[in-house]
């Protein structure tokens, strides 16, 4: 499950360079343009992986310290 | 008047709550440092958020949209989440195990232990004292700064100046209060006292955000209408505003003939850009536009709009700052348990979204209302006093901006206290030369001397613009030692001579660029950031001299890694 989940960040980490939005200034939701759109959900996906990781990935040695 | 009685009224409350927090401690020197580990998981997020977020969460995060767009976000806050999480969850916690395993209260007793040498801890206190201090001062002479600029014109008789600055409170004096303010409740509470003063600070500049925004898109006419307003790249390249504010009424009203306030320098990209909104997009744009002098002259000035890939790209290394942060490192050890980490890991992300996400948008939307000459660090405050004149709500946002500072600067006064007494002067005179109570005073005293020299340096350095620009370099200096901890953790094999040739590759490469930019921030090689040839330079030495170098003993392997 570890090494999903760090293939899981990788990707995160790749997804971060959204280089095909770069020139687009359309909006989301009538306000919001493209690429802030883009990363404010690509904020929610890193506190859902970092849930993920608590549930998946939690070190037992770090409960009993 | 009213700006300084919400902000006295701020400070008396925050003081106030810091001085409570003292009475609940235990008296001893491990409350004073680490809360004798009793910080649960909501004072833990907030106090670690507060300490990772500085003015520039607010006023800067605007003024970056507002000069280069809407990348800002991407670039600084969105990477932040995910690399501050993965920190705190790869690192922060096994640090907290370890360091309430082996009571450890510092980042060099941790490595003095792992790598069974009192020497390193003389070697990095000095270069971590050096990244600490700039970072210090960035928050005392940002706060007078802040407090100079809402309360300009206030008394001239009583304060005197002269120009834009007119009558506001001098940086001594704000200056002087801040570092006092913080100075009684770190004293009287110590981490305890910073970590719950840290929550209130952090709520309050979280609120203050959005509150701030909330009354910005109301004076817009609503949510729809704000995208509408930047600036806009029309025909020949121009770049025009199409709206303006009505000072009369406090909104925004669009204007008959669109006024130019910039022109794009690149003819074909004018022409592929045209119609568009360059605020709102993150392709490279220059722009020429005019600015005022401080003598008042007009001048021809460029702007870049826009992120450049590859700095987007190799932005992602100055986050890892945080792994060696002294300050973070203190408040990580205040920890409960480490359940306790577990909020932090999944809310620190959100949490920058809920601060940065509408700075970032209100400063894109100031690109088609606010004067381009305006300094970046002024358009949050310019945009809020025109568009909703409530000197209250003014106020407010001005403690909201000292909270983000002083959540960060107690932090950091703190830990300079703590590394002080326990990796110098205890270390040196022996464990059982003081009592209990004596580190405690040796540390309070420390800490007031540090105060003191923070407050002697900002005073020194308060006209000199180019302070605030060593920002990055602290983090970037940081960054360069993060794979020092990292391996100190995660790579057996990580020697005693690997860490020194990591610190000189880091501080050497570190100091070339740091020269060569003049204290400014500078990219490399067609938009490279300097941090990451810091960080690679820094992992190869530590790589390669641990390589060459004898294993470390079994018995400091066995202490770290329980499980060989």
């Amino acid at each position: 499950m570890r090494v999903l989940i760090f293939l899981m960040a990788v990707v995160l980490l790749v997804l971060h360079q959204d280089f095909w939005l770069w020139g687009n200034d359309s909006l989301f939701l009538g306000f919001m343009p493209a690429g802030l759109a883009y990363h404010s959900a690509y904020s929610i996906a890193c506190a859902i992986l970092g849930a993920i990781a608590i549930r998946f990935a939690w070190a037992e040695e770090d409960e009993n310290a | 008047m009213t700006v300084i009685i919400v902000i006295i009224c701020y400070l008396a409350l925050l003081l106030g709550l810091g001085l409570f927090s003292g009475k609940l401690s235990r008296g001893t020197s491990k409350d004073f440092f680490v809360a004798s580990h009793s910080i649960g998981p909501f004072l833990l997020l907030m106090s670690v958020f507060g300490t990772t977020m500085t003015a520039f969460a607010l006023v800067g995060s605007t003024g970056e949209s507002f000069e280069r767009g809407i990348g800002v976000y991407g670039l600084m806050a969105s990477m932040s989440g995910f690399v501050h999480a993965a920190v705190f969850f790869i690192v922060g916690i096994k640090v907290w195990r370890l360091g309430f395993k082996h009571g450890f209260i510092t980042q060099i007793q941790l490595l003095r232990a792992r790598f069974e040498s009192s020497a390193i801890g003389y070697v990095l206190f000095p270069v971590l004292v050096m990244l600490v201090v700039p970072y210090l001062l960035i928050g005392v002479i940002g706060a007078g700064k802040t407090i100079q600029g809402v309360t300009a014109g206030l008394a001239p008789d009583l304060f005197g100046g002269v120009g834009r600055f007119a009558g506001a409170v001098p940086i001594w004096l704000s200056g002087l209060v801040i570092c006092l303010v913080v100075l009684a409740y770190v004293f009287a509470g110590g981490s305890r006292g910073a970590a719950f003063a840290n929550t209130f600070q952090t709520l309050v500049f979280m609120a203050m955000g959005i509150v701030a925004f909330f009354f910005i898109v109301r004076a817009m006419g609503g949510l729809s209408e704000t995208a509408k307003v930047p600036a806009r790249i029309v025909e020949g390249g121009m770049v025009v505003q199409e709206y303006a504010i009505d000072e009369e009424v406090h909104r925004v009203k669009k204007l008959a003939e669109p006024i130019v306030v910039g022109k794009v320098t690149d003819a074909a990209l004018a022409e592929k850009l045209k119609g568009k909104q360059p605020h709102f997009m993150r392709e490279e744009v220059s722009v020429t536009y005019k600015k005022k002098t401080p003598a008042g002259e007009l001048v021809e000035a460029k702007r870049d709009l826009g992120v450049n890939p590859l700095t987007f790209l190799t932005y992602l290394f100055i986050p890892l700052s945080v792994g060696m942060f002294p300050h973070l490192f203190q408040h990580w050890l205040t920890a409960k348990s480490a359940k306790s980490f577990r909020l932090t890991v999944v809310a620190h992300p959100l949490c920058i979204l809920v601060v940065w996400v509408p700075c970032v948008l209100i400063g894109a939307w100031a690109s088609g209302l606010v004067p381009w000459g305006l300094p970046p660090a002024a358009v949050l405050s310019f945009v809020l006093n025109k568009l909703v004149d409530n000197q209250i709500l003014v106020g407010l946002l001005t403690a909201g901006v000292l909270a983000a500072i002083m959540s960060s600067l107690d932090s950091q006064f703190l830990c300079l206290g703590t590394m002080f007494t326990n990796d110098i002067v205890v270390h040196a005179a022996g464990k059982d030369r003081f009592s209990d109570k004596q580190v405690l005073w040796i540390a309070r005293i420390f800490i007031i001397g540090i105060v003191a020299l923070t407050y002697w340096l900002a005073l020194v350095f308060a006209d000199k613009g180019s302070i605030f620009d060593l920002a990055i370099w602290c983090f970037s200096g940081f960054a360069a030692l993060f794979p020092i901890i990292f391996a100190a953790l995660y790579w057996k094999r990580t020697t005693l001579v690997g860490v020194y040739c990591s610190l000189a590759a880091a501080v050497s490469v570190w100091l070339f660029y740091f020269i060569k930019s003049g204290g400014h921030e500078i990219t490399i090689a067609g938009g490279l950031m300097p941090v990451t040839v810091c960080v690679l330079a820094s992992a190869a030495a530590l790589v390669i001299g641990s390589l060459v170098s004898k294993r470390p003993s079994d018995e400091a392997i066995r202490k770290f890694f329980p499980t060989v």
